[in-house]
Protein backbone atom coordinates (compact mmCIF):
# COMPACT_ATOMS: atom_id res chain seq x y z
CA UNK A 1 0.00 0.00 0.00
CA UNK A 2 0.66 3.80 -0.37
CA UNK A 3 2.61 2.70 -3.50
CA UNK A 4 1.31 5.19 -5.89
CA UNK A 5 2.84 8.00 -4.45
CA UNK A 6 5.86 9.80 -5.23
CA UNK A 7 8.57 10.78 -3.05
CA UNK A 8 9.92 14.11 -2.95
CA UNK A 9 12.97 15.42 -0.39
CA UNK A 10 13.76 19.04 -1.30
CA UNK A 11 16.72 20.43 0.40
CA UNK A 12 15.66 24.36 -0.10
CA UNK A 13 12.44 26.70 0.91
CA UNK A 14 12.40 27.64 -2.49
CA UNK A 15 12.95 24.18 -4.21
CA UNK A 16 9.84 22.92 -1.97
CA UNK A 17 7.57 26.15 -3.02
CA UNK A 18 8.69 25.04 -6.89
CA UNK A 19 7.56 21.25 -6.39
CA UNK A 20 4.45 22.36 -4.73
CA UNK A 21 3.67 24.94 -6.84
CA UNK A 22 4.06 22.04 -10.10
CA UNK A 23 1.79 19.71 -8.43
CA UNK A 24 -1.66 20.92 -6.73
CA UNK A 25 -2.01 17.41 -5.66
CA UNK A 26 1.38 17.07 -3.55
CA UNK A 27 1.26 16.72 0.31
CA UNK A 28 4.07 18.27 2.30
CA UNK A 29 5.20 16.29 5.74
CA UNK A 30 7.50 16.37 8.63
CA UNK A 31 7.38 13.30 10.60
CA UNK A 32 4.12 11.88 9.16
CA UNK A 33 2.75 10.34 12.53
CA UNK A 34 -0.84 11.59 11.22
CA UNK A 35 -0.89 11.92 7.60
CA UNK A 36 0.72 7.62 7.27
CA UNK A 37 -2.36 6.79 9.46
CA UNK A 38 -4.56 8.86 7.56
CA UNK A 39 -3.56 7.59 4.61
CA UNK A 40 -4.23 4.12 6.09
CA UNK A 41 -7.71 5.22 7.14
CA UNK A 42 -8.85 5.90 3.88
CA UNK A 43 -7.75 9.21 2.94
CA UNK A 44 -7.13 9.92 -0.80
CA UNK A 45 -3.18 9.71 -1.20
CA UNK A 46 -1.51 12.83 -2.79
CA UNK A 47 0.35 12.24 -6.00
CA UNK A 48 3.90 13.31 -4.25
CA UNK A 49 4.56 12.85 -0.46
CA UNK A 50 7.22 15.85 0.26
CA UNK A 51 9.45 15.52 3.20
CA UNK A 52 10.60 18.48 4.11
CA UNK A 53 13.48 17.55 6.94
CA UNK A 54 16.37 17.57 4.32
CA UNK A 55 15.44 21.17 4.40
CA UNK A 56 18.10 22.29 7.01
CA UNK A 57 15.91 25.60 8.24
CA UNK A 58 13.07 23.36 8.92
CA UNK A 59 14.85 21.41 11.74
CA UNK A 60 16.56 23.86 13.64
CA UNK A 61 16.27 25.51 16.55
CA UNK A 62 18.32 28.54 16.87
CA UNK A 63 18.59 31.79 18.71
CA UNK A 64 18.85 35.43 17.43
CA UNK A 65 19.02 37.96 19.53
CA UNK A 66 16.23 37.64 22.07
CA UNK A 67 14.20 34.91 19.38
CA UNK A 68 14.40 32.09 19.28
CA UNK A 69 13.41 30.21 15.98
CA UNK A 70 12.45 26.42 15.95
CA UNK A 71 12.29 24.91 12.53
CA UNK A 72 8.26 23.10 11.98
CA UNK A 73 9.70 19.59 11.55
CA UNK A 74 12.13 19.78 14.18
CA UNK A 75 11.22 16.22 16.02
CA UNK A 76 9.97 17.24 19.34
CA UNK A 77 12.68 14.78 20.61
CA UNK A 78 14.86 17.18 20.25
CA UNK A 79 12.84 20.53 21.56
CA UNK A 80 12.82 18.09 24.42
CA UNK A 81 16.54 17.85 24.95
CA UNK A 82 17.00 22.00 24.11
CA UNK A 83 17.73 23.39 27.73
CA UNK A 84 17.37 26.65 26.76
CA UNK A 85 13.60 26.08 24.93
CA UNK A 86 13.21 24.19 27.98
CA UNK A 87 14.40 26.79 30.50
CA UNK A 88 12.18 29.75 28.65
CA UNK A 89 9.29 27.81 28.12
CA UNK A 90 8.91 24.77 30.65
CA UNK A 91 5.01 24.70 29.60
CA UNK A 92 5.91 24.06 25.59
CA UNK A 93 8.48 21.92 26.51
CA UNK A 94 6.33 19.31 28.34
CA UNK A 95 3.51 19.49 25.83
CA UNK A 96 6.12 18.53 23.10
CA UNK A 97 7.02 15.62 25.44
CA UNK A 98 3.61 14.30 25.51
CA UNK A 99 3.29 13.56 22.12
CA UNK A 100 2.76 9.80 21.75
CA UNK A 101 5.75 7.43 22.95
CA UNK A 102 9.44 7.89 22.48
CA UNK A 103 8.96 6.47 18.73
CA UNK A 104 6.66 8.84 17.48
CA UNK A 105 8.80 11.58 19.53
CA UNK A 106 11.64 10.78 17.35
CA UNK A 107 9.51 12.37 14.73
CA UNK A 108 6.77 14.58 15.61
CA UNK A 109 6.75 18.03 15.20
CA UNK A 110 5.16 21.47 15.90
CA UNK A 111 4.69 22.09 12.56
CA UNK A 112 2.62 19.12 11.88
CA UNK A 113 0.96 19.18 15.23
CA UNK A 114 -0.33 22.66 14.64
CA UNK A 115 -0.92 21.83 10.43
CA UNK A 116 -2.55 18.41 11.53
CA UNK A 117 -5.18 21.04 13.41
CA UNK A 118 -6.52 18.11 15.73
CA UNK A 119 -8.56 20.05 17.90
CA UNK A 120 -6.90 17.65 20.79
CA UNK A 121 -3.00 18.75 19.92
CA UNK A 122 -0.94 19.16 22.79
CA UNK A 123 1.12 21.89 21.65
CA UNK A 124 -1.24 24.61 20.18
CA UNK A 125 -2.91 25.68 23.37
CA UNK A 126 0.98 26.60 24.61
CA UNK A 127 2.25 27.75 21.39
CA UNK A 128 -0.46 30.36 21.60
CA UNK A 129 -0.17 31.10 25.66
CA UNK A 130 3.40 31.81 24.73
CA UNK A 131 2.07 34.37 21.36
CA UNK A 132 4.14 31.92 18.72
CA UNK A 133 4.39 32.95 15.60
CA UNK A 134 4.77 30.77 12.25
CA UNK A 135 6.21 31.76 9.14
CA UNK A 136 4.67 29.97 6.36
CA UNK A 137 6.12 29.98 2.70
CA UNK A 138 4.35 30.01 -0.36
CA UNK A 139 4.33 30.88 -4.11
CA UNK A 140 4.35 34.59 -2.98
CA UNK A 141 6.89 34.06 -0.30
CA UNK A 142 6.88 34.27 3.48
CA UNK A 143 5.15 35.89 5.94
CA UNK A 144 4.88 35.54 9.53
CA UNK A 145 1.38 35.22 11.15
CA UNK A 146 0.41 34.70 14.87
CA UNK A 147 0.14 30.66 15.32
CA UNK A 148 -3.59 30.97 16.50
CA UNK A 149 -4.37 32.13 13.53
CA UNK A 150 -3.02 29.05 11.65
CA UNK A 151 -6.28 25.91 12.71
CA UNK A 152 -9.63 27.04 11.79
CA UNK A 153 -11.29 23.98 12.40
CA UNK A 154 -10.56 20.25 12.93
CA UNK A 155 -8.28 19.25 10.20
CA UNK A 156 -8.66 22.82 8.56
CA UNK A 157 -6.09 25.21 8.25
CA UNK A 158 -5.56 29.07 7.08
CA UNK A 159 -3.00 28.13 4.73
CA UNK A 160 -3.83 28.36 1.09
CA UNK A 161 -2.24 26.22 -1.95
CA UNK A 162 0.98 25.58 -1.81
CA UNK A 163 1.63 26.67 1.48
CA UNK A 164 3.77 25.29 4.41
CA UNK A 165 4.94 26.23 7.83
CA UNK A 166 9.05 27.13 7.75
CA UNK A 167 9.35 27.76 11.00
CA UNK A 168 8.35 29.02 14.78
CA UNK A 169 9.45 32.15 16.28
CA UNK A 170 9.29 32.81 19.97
CA UNK A 171 10.60 35.97 22.00
CA UNK A 172 11.86 35.35 25.21
CA UNK A 173 9.82 35.88 27.91
CA UNK A 174 10.00 38.68 30.32
CA UNK A 175 11.56 38.26 33.68
CA UNK A 176 9.64 36.64 35.91
CA UNK A 177 7.52 34.65 33.44
CA UNK A 178 6.97 30.57 33.20
CA UNK A 179 4.38 28.83 31.71
CA UNK A 180 3.29 25.31 31.91
CA UNK A 181 0.80 23.02 30.46
CA UNK A 182 -1.65 20.35 31.65
CA UNK A 183 -3.76 17.43 30.23
CA UNK A 184 -6.17 14.95 31.35
CA UNK A 185 -6.02 10.98 29.46
CA UNK A 186 -7.43 7.95 30.64
CA UNK A 187 -4.27 6.36 31.11
CA UNK A 188 -0.70 7.92 32.02
CA UNK A 189 0.95 8.02 28.58
CA UNK A 190 0.26 7.35 24.88
CA UNK A 191 -3.36 9.04 24.54
CA UNK A 192 -5.10 11.42 23.13
CA UNK A 193 -5.65 14.50 25.52
CA UNK A 194 -9.74 14.53 26.65
CA UNK A 195 -8.68 18.53 28.24
CA UNK A 196 -5.49 20.21 27.71
CA UNK A 197 -4.88 23.65 29.26
CA UNK A 198 -1.91 25.91 29.06
CA UNK A 199 -0.95 29.08 31.00
CA UNK A 200 1.76 31.64 31.15
CA UNK A 201 1.96 34.22 33.91
CA UNK A 202 4.01 37.36 34.43
CA UNK A 203 4.24 38.71 37.89
CA UNK A 204 5.42 41.67 38.72
CA UNK A 205 8.26 42.72 41.43
CA UNK A 206 5.86 42.17 44.17
CA UNK A 207 4.46 38.67 42.98
CA UNK A 208 0.97 40.11 41.62
CA UNK A 209 0.00 39.34 38.11
CA UNK A 210 1.15 41.75 35.80
CA UNK A 211 0.10 39.57 32.18
CA UNK A 212 -1.44 36.45 31.96
CA UNK A 213 -2.61 33.74 28.94
CA UNK A 214 -4.80 30.89 29.35
CA UNK A 215 -5.74 28.71 26.62
CA UNK A 216 -7.30 25.40 26.47
CA UNK A 217 -7.18 22.57 24.02
CA UNK A 218 -9.47 19.48 23.10
CA UNK A 219 -13.13 21.49 24.20
CA UNK A 220 -13.54 23.61 20.69
CA UNK A 221 -12.85 22.91 17.24
CA UNK A 222 -9.95 25.04 17.85
CA UNK A 223 -8.03 26.13 20.73
CA UNK A 224 -9.82 28.10 23.00
CA UNK A 225 -8.59 31.76 24.92
CA UNK A 226 -10.13 32.31 28.18
CA UNK A 227 -9.73 36.73 28.10
CA UNK A 228 -12.03 36.47 31.40
CA UNK A 229 -9.52 34.45 33.21
CA UNK A 230 -6.52 36.29 32.48
CA UNK A 231 -8.29 39.82 33.32
CA UNK A 232 -9.45 38.16 36.41
CA UNK A 233 -6.12 37.21 37.11
CA UNK A 234 -4.00 41.08 36.62
CA UNK A 235 -3.30 43.10 38.82
CA UNK A 236 -3.65 40.39 41.59
CA UNK A 237 -2.25 37.37 43.83
CA UNK A 238 -2.44 34.11 41.72
CA UNK A 239 -4.13 32.25 44.75
CA UNK A 240 -7.71 31.96 46.29
CA UNK A 241 -10.05 34.14 44.54
CA UNK A 242 -8.05 34.36 41.79
CA UNK A 243 -7.93 30.83 40.77
CA UNK A 244 -11.60 30.07 41.36
CA UNK A 245 -12.34 32.63 39.18
CA UNK A 246 -9.94 31.46 36.37
CA UNK A 247 -11.41 27.56 37.08
CA UNK A 248 -15.57 29.53 36.04
CA UNK A 249 -13.80 31.46 33.26
CA UNK A 250 -12.19 28.29 31.52
CA UNK A 251 -15.28 26.03 32.85
CA UNK A 252 -17.52 29.06 30.66
CA UNK A 253 -15.26 29.78 27.58
CA UNK A 254 -15.50 25.70 27.04
CA UNK A 255 -17.20 24.27 23.97
CA UNK A 256 -16.70 20.95 24.33
CA UNK A 257 -18.64 17.60 22.58
CA UNK A 258 -19.45 14.26 23.91
CA UNK A 259 -17.27 11.99 22.61
CA UNK A 260 -15.67 8.47 23.26
CA UNK A 261 -13.53 10.34 25.52
CA UNK A 262 -15.59 12.42 27.72
CA UNK A 263 -18.91 13.91 27.78
CA UNK A 264 -19.17 17.23 27.32
CA UNK A 265 -20.55 18.27 30.70
CA UNK A 266 -16.89 16.33 32.16
CA UNK A 267 -14.86 18.24 29.83
CA UNK A 268 -16.06 21.46 30.74
CA UNK A 269 -15.61 20.91 34.55
CA UNK A 270 -12.13 19.44 33.91
CA UNK A 271 -11.38 22.64 31.49
CA UNK A 272 -11.98 24.64 34.88
CA UNK A 273 -9.63 22.38 37.24
CA UNK A 274 -6.60 21.91 34.77
CA UNK A 275 -6.68 25.59 33.65
CA UNK A 276 -6.79 26.63 37.81
CA UNK A 277 -3.70 24.60 37.96
CA UNK A 278 -1.77 25.18 35.20
CA UNK A 279 -2.06 29.12 36.53
CA UNK A 280 -0.80 27.56 39.93
CA UNK A 281 2.13 25.69 38.30
CA UNK A 282 3.39 28.63 35.67
CA UNK A 283 2.58 31.11 38.74
CA UNK A 284 5.00 29.17 41.03
CA UNK A 285 7.28 28.83 38.30
CA UNK A 286 7.11 32.44 37.43
CA UNK A 287 7.53 33.56 41.03
CA UNK A 288 11.32 31.50 41.05
CA UNK A 289 14.41 33.34 39.87
CA UNK A 290 15.97 29.78 38.91
CA UNK A 291 13.41 28.87 35.94
CA UNK A 292 14.43 32.01 34.19
CA UNK A 293 16.54 31.54 31.31
CA UNK B 1 6.77 3.92 -12.35
CA UNK B 2 10.02 3.82 -11.71
CA UNK B 3 11.70 2.54 -8.30
CA UNK B 4 13.47 4.59 -5.84
CA UNK B 5 17.13 3.48 -5.64
CA UNK B 6 18.31 3.56 -1.69
CA UNK B 7 21.94 3.22 -0.54
CA UNK B 8 22.39 2.82 3.60
CA UNK B 9 23.54 1.21 6.26
CA UNK B 10 21.79 -1.49 8.05
CA UNK B 11 24.00 -3.40 10.96
CA UNK B 12 27.31 -1.86 10.31
CA UNK B 13 26.88 -3.18 6.47
CA UNK B 14 26.33 -1.54 3.32
CA UNK B 15 23.13 -1.81 1.82
CA UNK B 16 20.61 -1.19 -0.81
CA UNK B 17 17.73 -1.87 -2.65
CA UNK B 18 15.01 -0.43 -4.53
CA UNK B 19 11.24 0.70 -3.25
CA UNK B 20 8.49 2.44 -4.27
CA UNK B 21 8.05 5.88 -3.25
CA UNK B 22 4.86 5.57 -0.81
CA UNK B 23 6.04 2.28 0.62
CA UNK B 24 7.04 2.11 4.11
CA UNK B 25 10.57 1.59 5.46
CA UNK B 26 8.83 -1.49 7.17
CA UNK B 27 8.00 -2.47 3.62
CA UNK B 28 11.02 -2.26 2.50
CA UNK B 29 13.19 -3.38 5.04
CA UNK B 30 11.19 -6.98 4.97
CA UNK B 31 10.03 -6.92 1.00
CA UNK B 32 13.23 -5.65 -0.45
CA UNK B 33 16.13 -6.06 2.47
CA UNK B 34 14.58 -9.54 3.23
CA UNK B 35 14.73 -8.16 7.25
CA UNK B 36 11.76 -9.73 8.10
CA UNK B 37 12.46 -9.25 12.10
CA UNK B 38 10.36 -5.46 12.30
CA UNK B 39 6.45 -6.92 12.41
CA UNK B 40 3.81 -4.80 11.36
CA UNK B 41 1.00 -4.84 14.11
CA UNK B 42 -1.32 -1.91 13.61
CA UNK B 43 0.63 0.18 11.04
CA UNK B 44 -0.35 3.21 12.89
CA UNK B 45 2.79 4.08 14.85
CA UNK B 46 0.73 2.63 18.26
CA UNK B 47 2.31 -0.95 18.88
CA UNK B 48 5.92 -0.59 18.07
CA UNK B 49 6.40 -3.83 16.39
CA UNK B 50 8.62 -2.27 13.60
CA UNK B 51 10.30 -0.34 15.98
CA UNK B 52 13.88 0.03 14.35
CA UNK B 53 16.92 2.97 14.85
CA UNK B 54 17.24 5.11 11.91
CA UNK B 55 20.52 7.85 12.25
CA UNK B 56 20.31 7.18 16.04
CA UNK B 57 16.21 7.86 16.48
CA UNK B 58 13.60 4.79 17.38
CA UNK B 59 11.00 5.03 15.43
CA UNK B 60 8.32 3.11 13.97
CA UNK B 61 9.32 2.22 10.62
CA UNK B 62 6.12 1.99 9.75
CA UNK B 63 5.51 5.33 9.42
CA UNK B 64 8.66 6.38 7.20
CA UNK B 65 8.47 6.56 3.52
CA UNK B 66 11.45 3.67 2.24
CA UNK B 67 13.25 6.79 0.42
CA UNK B 68 13.89 8.76 3.65
CA UNK B 69 16.61 5.89 4.26
CA UNK B 70 19.09 7.28 1.80
CA UNK B 71 22.35 7.54 3.24
CA UNK B 72 20.97 6.83 6.44
CA UNK B 73 22.55 4.47 9.26
CA UNK B 74 19.44 1.03 10.37
CA UNK B 75 19.67 -0.50 13.37
CA UNK B 76 17.49 -3.28 13.05
CA UNK B 77 17.00 -6.13 15.21
CA UNK B 78 18.90 -8.64 12.91
CA UNK B 79 22.09 -6.77 14.15
CA UNK B 80 21.31 -6.97 17.96
CA UNK B 81 23.30 -10.16 18.41
CA UNK B 82 26.82 -10.65 17.72
CA UNK B 83 27.25 -13.75 15.63
CA UNK B 84 26.07 -16.99 18.32
CA UNK B 85 26.06 -14.41 20.94
CA UNK B 86 23.15 -13.07 22.35
CA UNK B 87 23.03 -9.65 23.22
CA UNK B 88 21.96 -9.03 27.01
CA UNK B 89 18.70 -7.80 26.58
CA UNK B 90 18.09 -11.03 23.90
CA UNK B 91 19.71 -13.37 26.91
CA UNK B 92 17.75 -11.90 29.47
CA UNK B 93 13.97 -12.21 27.55
CA UNK B 94 14.82 -15.81 27.34
CA UNK B 95 15.65 -16.61 30.75
CA UNK B 96 12.82 -14.15 31.98
CA UNK B 97 10.24 -15.87 29.61
CA UNK B 98 9.40 -11.90 28.59
CA UNK B 99 7.47 -13.48 25.54
CA UNK B 100 4.72 -15.51 24.44
CA UNK B 101 3.78 -15.33 20.49
CA UNK B 102 6.86 -13.67 19.92
CA UNK B 103 5.23 -10.57 17.36
CA UNK B 104 5.99 -7.57 19.63
CA UNK B 105 9.68 -8.90 20.89
CA UNK B 106 11.88 -7.40 17.96
CA UNK B 107 10.14 -4.09 19.14
CA UNK B 108 10.34 -4.56 22.27
CA UNK B 109 14.54 -5.60 22.19
CA UNK B 110 15.25 -2.17 19.66
CA UNK B 111 13.52 0.30 22.06
CA UNK B 112 14.74 -1.37 24.70
CA UNK B 113 18.33 -1.48 23.73
CA UNK B 114 17.55 2.48 22.57
CA UNK B 115 16.72 2.94 26.12
CA UNK B 116 19.72 1.61 27.27
CA UNK B 117 22.21 3.04 24.98
CA UNK B 118 20.63 6.60 26.46
CA UNK B 119 19.90 5.58 30.25
CA UNK B 120 21.68 3.01 31.05
CA UNK B 121 20.57 2.06 34.64
CA UNK B 122 17.00 3.16 34.22
CA UNK B 123 14.28 2.56 37.24
CA UNK B 124 11.21 0.48 36.86
CA UNK B 125 9.25 3.43 36.20
CA UNK B 126 11.75 4.84 33.46
CA UNK B 127 11.52 0.96 31.81
CA UNK B 128 7.74 1.31 31.74
CA UNK B 129 7.08 5.07 30.46
CA UNK B 130 10.20 4.49 27.70
CA UNK B 131 8.38 1.39 26.62
CA UNK B 132 5.03 2.54 25.99
CA UNK B 133 5.36 2.46 22.72
CA UNK B 134 5.43 -0.90 22.67
CA UNK B 135 2.27 -2.96 22.89
CA UNK B 136 2.36 -7.03 24.01
CA UNK B 137 -0.99 -8.53 24.56
CA UNK B 138 0.10 -12.03 25.98
CA UNK B 139 2.67 -11.14 28.85
CA UNK B 140 0.94 -8.49 30.99
CA UNK B 141 4.36 -6.64 30.35
CA UNK B 142 5.94 -7.38 33.87
CA UNK B 143 8.14 -10.24 32.55
CA UNK B 144 9.53 -7.95 29.91
CA UNK B 145 10.03 -4.82 32.50
CA UNK B 146 11.75 -7.32 34.78
CA UNK B 147 13.91 -8.52 32.06
CA UNK B 148 14.87 -5.19 30.68
CA UNK B 149 16.18 -4.08 34.47
CA UNK B 150 17.72 -7.52 34.13
CA UNK B 151 19.66 -6.40 31.10
CA UNK B 152 20.50 -3.36 32.57
CA UNK B 153 22.01 -4.80 35.83
CA UNK B 154 24.03 -7.57 33.48
CA UNK B 155 25.66 -4.58 30.96
CA UNK B 156 26.62 -2.13 33.69
CA UNK B 157 28.50 -5.42 36.07
CA UNK B 158 30.20 -6.34 32.58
Amino acid sequence: MLSAMKYASPTTVAEAVDLLGAEPDARVYAGATDLIPQIRAGRPEPAVMVDLKRIERLCAIARRGSTYTVGAATPTADICAHDGLAAAFPGLVEASGLIGSDQIQSRSSWGGNLANASPAADTPPSLIVNEARAVIAGPAGERTVAASAVATGPGATSLSGGEFIVEFELDEPPARTADAYLRLIPRTEMDIAVVGAAARITLDAAGTVAAAAVALGAVAPTVVRVPDAEVALIGRRPSGDALVAVEAAAAAAANPIDDKRGTAAYRRQVAGVLARRAVAIAAERASQPGEQS
Amino acid sequence: MSRVHVTCTINGDPAEFLCDGGQTLLDALRDEAGLTGAKEGCGTGDCGACSVVMDGRLLCSCLVLAPEAEGATISTVEGMAAGDDLHPLQQCFLEGAALQCGVCTPGFLVAAKALLDRNPDPTETEVRYGLAGNLCRCTGYDKIVRSVLAAAQTVNES
